[in-house]
């Protein structure tokens, strides 16, 4: 949690967090496990009342956030649906969101946006391909120019909720360069298959076009030039995922401190012993170095800051290693109950692990990093 | 600081008066030039500030400051970002012992002593290790016995950075020997350059001379530079510990000018040192360069978030310590990541070779663990303070000192 909140936004979070703990605790989560989609719609709308899809619209649309900082507003949803391993698009939709409010036509605009703050719309961001690859210069996806339009061809996968939305942002590349463009899920020639997660009820769909056409006006921002805007939404979704992931540290944090105090060996509590405090101890510096990179990452991307690529993967590079780091860690102090279906401690490592090698893992933003900071440079 | 000046000057003014005068009057920054304990040239620096009428920002106008607001410092900090600046002097004179004094000096030492650390004629230090005592700091051994107006000190004081070129230190010492550890300690403002102190440097691992350890032979201290009550100086040491972390989450008023932030150095000694081997390529090496990139950033952005958490109460002083360990445990990882890259060189290297400086770095990688306090001590404080995990069993609780077992035990030999 940024420790910086303004009153509207600990407010905010006041709220967001008792409509979800009454909505949707893990119990809660634990029987969507079941479920196809994860998570219902009329849920979803709900939320959308919340806010959970309005901040990164403008008003014009529906939207509109807290203080003009829209991102920092919903990275305490993001967050807190961490604390509670939330089932939801928050992330799929909000980047098409984004990148519609930033780049689209008054035409794309009103066709998606007051739909998608309503709810009733939920996209998702159709960037990674098989073979884990994510980064600009490893797209696959072809969009030939065709007639009026763009025949797309190629396969895309894993697509977050890539079976239960309704409108797709798929980045592909011309021969100019990349160029982004918004698919309805009903394409003619596109077929989505769900595939399997590690997560109990956030589903991937790997998704396979055979040359689906779609009109010039699906070109989301320019032809051929879109590298810029896919950094842009590349950040926005790490600094969603960031966020989620510290949320859920979060938790299993306070959960396990509590255990340590509950739990008694040899007549006095684990927290008592000296080789588990000074892992607690280490635990609470990752946990709080997790939470500075997560915020210090939203902040950049809010502001647009000049560094804002390597911070961001600097912040994924380090919450990816970490954050799951200290999970084990937890499971570890629980015994054998850490490594049960019953005990609620798994679902938490599945998001965490989930997030830290979706958009990349750690060592992929390293290798990012290196470049960003001039490793390629010619040496004086 | 309360005491600020009435006829408060406006930030923004400030501001811009610093930023008329800089140029002229401090030279440009250059990181890593001169030893890290160049006191001397700390001197030089303040001197030159003071006259500009930019010394002692938040320290209060009877005491030679300009009696201004953390927000006129942090203003100054920002101006002088790309100026040489009297850093060394920052901690422990300016934000520890400035600190202190303010809040547990007499009048007539804060008189005495603020004005010329503000001036930079003065240069201070901490004598509160002991050869036979660190982590447990309330067990130190110099003898402080009343004579008269005076206290006579007998013992050692060791690790103390930078004593063989400073002037005063405050200095920890057991004047009860009777009443439990902690309700004997007196804390005194010792000159350090006087008859009965023999100060020796003490090369560490790397060959660096900037430890050093004192012996005191009789050395006679005025009642008067009793910092705090007498045998009450626990007190005083709990509330300099405070400054300590105050000052390492960049929370203190009280520091003039501020280390770059780990990112803002941008290209870091290691990129440099993959590069110039040619090693830009070598994917491995690549991985080490960007996760020391993305440490320093972290870093940074965890000093902010501990300062500011801090300065706003949403975090305890103790949590401090949070920032030492990461310091700690970055500089060892800093420290391996540097072995590796450097390879066979840091083994055998030519004169000059930058890669030779990376195994003596890592031969004395565990000094950063130890300064201000060990690893292991921060975690302690990590579990109980914050995380309010029960204490460690403590032997001495309780008991008169001369009762516990310590390293110190007169029956053993030793003279404390
Ligand atoms: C770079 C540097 C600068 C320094 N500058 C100064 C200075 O300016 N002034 C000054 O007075 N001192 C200074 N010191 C001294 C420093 O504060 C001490 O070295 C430190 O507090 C440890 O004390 P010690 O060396 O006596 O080790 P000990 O206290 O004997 O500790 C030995 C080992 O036992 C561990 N240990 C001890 N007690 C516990 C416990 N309860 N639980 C778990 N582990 C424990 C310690 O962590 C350590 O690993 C400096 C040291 C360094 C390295």
């Amino acid at each position: 949690m940024d420790l910086d909140l303004s009153e509207d936004q600990e407010f905010f979070r006041d709220t967001t967090r008792k409509f979800l703990e009454s909505e949707i605790p893990v119990e809660r989560v634990r029987k969507l496990a079941d479920d196809p989609g994860g998570f219902e719609r009329s849920w979803w709308r709900r939320g959308a009342e919340m806010g959970w899809t309005s901040m990164l619209v403008p008003e014009e649309y529906g939207g509109g956030s807290l203080a003009g900082e829209g991102l920092l507003d919903l990275v305490i949803v993001a967050e807190e649906m961490g604390r509670l391993v939330s089932p939801g698009p928050l992330l799929a939709t909000n980047v098409v969101a984004s990148a519609v409010a930033e780049r689209g036509t008054p035409e794309q605009q009103q066709a998606l946006l007051p739909a998608i703050v309503s709810g009733d719309v939920i996209a998702t961001w159709a960037l990674c391909e098989p073979g884990g690859r994510w980064q600009s210069d490893e797209i696959g996806v072809e969009a030939l120019a065709k007639d009026d339009g763009f025949v797309i061809r190629g396969s895309k996968e894993p697509v977050e909720a890539g079976g239960q939305v309704d409108q797709f942002l798929v980045t592909a590349r011309t021969d100019e360069g990349l160029t982004q463009l918004l698919v309805p899920a009903d394409a003619d020639g596109l077929t989505v298959t769900a595939m399997e997660s590690l997560d109990l009820v956030r589903r991937y769909a790997a998704l396979r076009f055979e040359d689906v056409f779609v009109p010039a006006s699906a070109v989301l921002g320019e032809a051929g030039n879109a590298a810029a805007d896919v950094e842009r939404q590349l950040q926005v979704a790490l600094a969603l995922q960031l966020a989620e992931t510290v949320g859920a540290v979060d938790r299993i944090f306070e959960v396990t401190l509590e255990w340590m105090f509950d739990r008694f060996s040899f007549g006095r509590p684990l927290a008592s012993y000296q080789a588990l405090k000074h892992r607690f101890a280490d635990m609470k510096m990752w946990h709080e170095a997790n939470q500075a990179a997560a915020t210090g990452a939203a902040c950049a991307v809010q502001n647009r800051s000049e560094n804002a690529p390597a911070v961001v993967s600097s912040a994924k590079s380090y919450v990816g290693d970490h954050a799951t780091f200290i999970l084990q860690e937890c499971v570890q102090m629980h015994g054998g109950l850490g490594v049960t279906w019953e005990y609620d401690l798994h679902l938490y490592l599945r998001r965490a692990t989930v997030n830290e090698v979706q958009y990349g893992t750690p060592r992929e933003h390293r290798e990012r990093i290196a470049r960003l900071i001039g490793m390629d440079e010619e040496t004086q | 600081m309360t005491d600020t000046n009435p006829n408060i000057e406006d930030v923004e003014a400030f501001r811009l008066r610093a930023r008329a005068w800089l140029p002229d009057n401090m030279p440009p920054r250059q990181e890593g030039v001169g030893h890290f304990r160049d006191f001397d040239r700390g001197r030089e620096l303040q001197k030159r500030l003071y006259d500009g009428g930019f010394a002692g920002v938040c320290f209060p106008v009877e005491y030679g400051g300009l009696g201004l607001t953390l927000e006129h410092q942090q203003a100054l900090d920002e101006e002088t970002i790309d100026y040489a600046m009297p850093l060394v002097l920052n901690v422990p004179t300016f934000t520890i012992i400035g600190g202190t004094l303010l809040e547990f000096g007499t009048e007539a030492q804060k008189q005495r002593y603020l004005p010329p650390i503000i001036r930079g004629e003065e240069v201070w230090v901490q004598f509160l290790s002991e050869p036979t005592c660190g982590s447990d700091l309330a067990s130190l051994a110099m003898r402080a016995t009343l004579d008269g107006d005076a206290f006579v000190l007998n013992g050692s004081k060791i690790w103390s950075s930078g004593a063989h070129a400073a002037d005063y230190a405050i200095c920890v010492a057991r004047s009860n020997w009777d009443v439990p550890k902690h309700d004997g300690i007196t804390v005194l403002i010792v000159k350090i350059r006087q008859p009965g102190i023999t100060v020796e440097q003490i090369i560490d691992t790397n060959g660096g001379d900037e430890f050093c350890q004192e012996f005191f032979d009789d050395v006679r201290i005025p009642v008067e530079n009793v910092i705090g009550p007498v045998d009450g100086g626990w007190t005083v040491v709990r509330g300099l510990l405070a400054h300590e972390r105050n000052a390492m989450g960049n929370a203190s008023p009280l520091s003039s000018g501020r280390w770059l932030t780990p990112t803002e150095t941008g290209r870091s000694d290691l990129m440099e040192l993959a590069m110039t081997s040619g090693q830009s390529a070598n994917p491995e090496i690549r991985q080490l360069v960007a996760e020391d990139y993305a440490l320093r950033y972290v870093q940074d952005e965890t000093t902010r978030r501990v300062g500011t958490g801090m300065a706003s109460g949403h975090l305890p002083p103790t949590a401090g310590a949070l920032l030492r360990l990461m310091g700690a445990r970055a500089g060892v990882r800093r420290s391996d990541i540097a072995l590796t890259i450097a390879g066979s060189s840091a083994a055998a290297w030519h004169t000059g070779d930058p890669a030779g400086q990376m195994g003596s770095r890592y031969v004395g990688r565990q000094a950063v663990e130890m300064g201000g306090g060990t690893t292991e001590m921060q975690r302690n404080l990590i579990s109980e303070r914050l995380l309010e995990m029960p204490r460690e069993v403590a032997a001495d609780r309780g008991v008169p000192f001369n009762e516990v077992r310590h390293n110190a035990m007169p029956a053993r030999g030793n003279k404390g």
